[in-house]
């Protein structure tokens, strides 16, 4: 539960195994397991016993190389992907005391479209791509119980222009826009319920460097209007730099390194981390 | 007749129908539940009314008076087929007049007709479920009717406002049957999703190819979906007659007579236009008496 003033979100020894386990890496994991899988039975611990704290309009980044996890926190959040075990609480939701991983499915449904919102590497998971653009902001509204066209219809559009879509392609499907536009319709599908939480899953991989600068520009102007906590995923060094507040090093589903982003960045003490630093362009 | 002998009484063996009359049984507990059911192989091609003909089949009796009718048509080719296949294998009266009839056939049409407490109206249904567009799982669907999660079915009526301008579903618009489920009313017009409302009669429907019966007993409250500020409305039908019985305010087909270059309107629901018909004739008459 979270006890502590100012924060938004507390994660407790959250795993996420894929496979069945076996004898030999149900012991000492320690010992036992090659990286995040067990040699013997194939049994990946994608997540082990992961904990953090997200505190009120921060921005958390959290770096790590292909297959360390960082994803699956993120879906295990969004309820994408139920947790093995662990336990996370928001200060939102029933004054941060009850685990949002043992509620009902309509509760997390709620939870999914009023305190989060999330924003997917790949647009198409995360947007109706045949469905307008104002639609699919609206569909969260929706989902909330909106039921009143012109207001939602009034929203959608002030979002899009907010994200710099143009008043002439609001009524298009997502599936005729570019990259960067759909990204820029999901960040403003995220935010069309004032979530107090962003959740933000790789944004900017696969976006050209300009429209990955208006990207960034976005999310960096939304927290501080808003004051949005986030918890941002990515493997760009550079993005991570220029909107975290505070890093965490993630490396075969562990947590290795946290601290202030320019520390970690300047100093980093794990060996991965210093290996991950000193592999920037 | 000749099918008779043939097969046992209404097609089926008993088990067959005492199987599909359990799923009718469980889908009135449920209104606008859709309950999935042993779909029997018909001597029909599956989507030309083979759960509409199933549930019919299971609930017909030697008493029983059958009316058949397809797009508001008695004469229509399916409508008679289906009508000369249940006819043959039970012996029961076939009619047109809705009145007469305890239990009426349909595909795409409430007759206009008001129906009475005691006849049971079955409707063929192409698509089941009513969140389809939205979500193409079915093992996803069950689940959102399970969460009363009907944001899919808002946010597709949603869409049709943003492309254009108003609801534009030109049947099967859905409805909230008894405040719980979002059940699709099958291919009717949205002129005829008012009948639904509080029917007196039992009105189930089946989808044979999807393997779904559902229904909605009498009395049970049914809202078509809607929001706030773009409220449910039927199709005007401001200004149209029927050229044949001079009927207005009920559905009208659109006749198209290319060589004169003229439009005219005629009434879709043929038994009722044929009544009306016979009443202006015959001044004084019986509107509903007698056979076309």
């Amino acid at each position: 539960m979270i006890d502590e003033a100012g924060m938004a979100m507390r994660i407790e020894g959250l795993s996420r195994t894929f496979g069945p386990g076996c004898a030999r890496c149900a012991g000492d994991r320690e010992s036992s397991l090659e990286r995040n899988y067990c040699p013997d039975c194939g049994t990946v611990y994608a997540l082990r016993d992961l904990s953090l704290e997200l505190y009120d309009g921060e921005v958390l980044g959290v770096v790590g190389e292909s297959g360390s996890g960082k994803s699956t926190i993120l879906n295990c959040l969004y309820f994408d992907l139920a947790p093995t075990s662990g336990s996370a609480f928001i200060s939102s939701y029933r004054g941060g005391e009850r685990d949002i991983f043992s509620v009902s499915s309509q509760e997390r449904r709620a939870i999914r479209n009023r305190l989060l919102g999330k924003v997917y590497q790949n647009p198409t998971q995360g947007l109706r791509m045949s469905f307008s653009a104002v639609s699919n902001i609206a569909e969260r509204m929706i989902a909330s119980g909106s039921r009143n066209v012109s207001a939602m219809e009034a929203r959608a559009v002030s979002l899009l222009s907010h994200v710099n879509i143009a008043p002439l392609r609001m009524r298009e499907a997502p599936e005729r826009f570019s990259g960067g536009m759909q990204q820029r319709v999901q960040i403003a599908k995220a935010l069309s319920t004032n979530p107090p939480i962003l959740l933000l899953d790789e944004v900017t991989t696969g976006l050209d460097l300009s429209v990955q600068a208006k990207v960034l520009d976005l999310i960096k102007e939304i927290q501080r209007e808003l004051g949005i906590s986030m918890l941002l995923v990515s493997h760009d060094l550079g993005v991570i730099r220029m909107l975290a507040d505070r890093t965490l090093v993630m490396l075969d589903g562990r947590i290795v390194e946290s601290g202030l982003t320019d520390q970690v960045l300047e100093d980093p003490q794990h060996p991965y981390s210093q290996e991950l630093v000193h592999s920037m362009l | 007749m000749k099918g008779r002998g043939l097969y046992n009484f209404a097609f089926f063996d008993e088990g067959s129908k005492r199987e599909i009359r359990r799923a009718i049984l469980k889908a009135i507990a449920i209104p606008g539940y859709q309950v999935p059911f042993a779909s029997r192989e018909m001597p029909i091609a599956r989507g030309w009314g083979t759960g509409g003909l199933q549930i019919t089949l299971s609930i017909i009796g030697r008493g029983d008076v059958l009316k058949v009718i397809d797009q508001g048509s008695d004469e229509s080719v399916n409508a008679v087929s289906i009508k000369r296949l249940v006819a043959c294998t039970t012996g029961v009266e076939t009619t047109e007049e809705t009145a007469r009839a305890s239990i009426v056939q349909s595909r795409h049409r409430i007759p206009e007709e008001r129906l009475r407490p005691g006849q049971v109206l079955v409707l063929q249904v192409p698509i089941p479920e009513p969140l389809r567009f939205v979500e193409p799982s079915e093992y996803a669907t069950k689940r959102l009717h399970a969460e009363k999660e009907y944001s899919g079915a808002y946010l597709a009526l949603f869409e049709e406002i943003i492309r254009y301008g108003r609801v534009s579903t030109g049947a099967d618009h859905p409805v909230m049957v008894n405040g719980r489920y979002v059940m699709a009313p099958s291919p009717i017009p949205r002129f005829d999703n008012p009948k639904l409302d509080m029917p007196e009669a039992l009105i189930l429907l089946g989808a044979g190819r999807e393997k779904k019966i559902y229904a909605v007993p009498p009395y049970t409250r049914v809202a078509s979906l809607d929001f706030e500020d773009h409220p449910f409305a039927v199709e005007t039908l401001e200004g149209r007659r029927c050229r044949i019985c001079g009927s207005e305010g009920v559905y009208m087909d659109e006749i198209v007579d290319e060589s004169a270059r003229s439009r005219s309107w005629q009434c879709n629901d043929t038994a009722w236009c044929a009544a009306r018909a016979r009443a202006s004739r015959a001044p004084g008459g019986n509107a509903s008496g007698g056979c076309v």
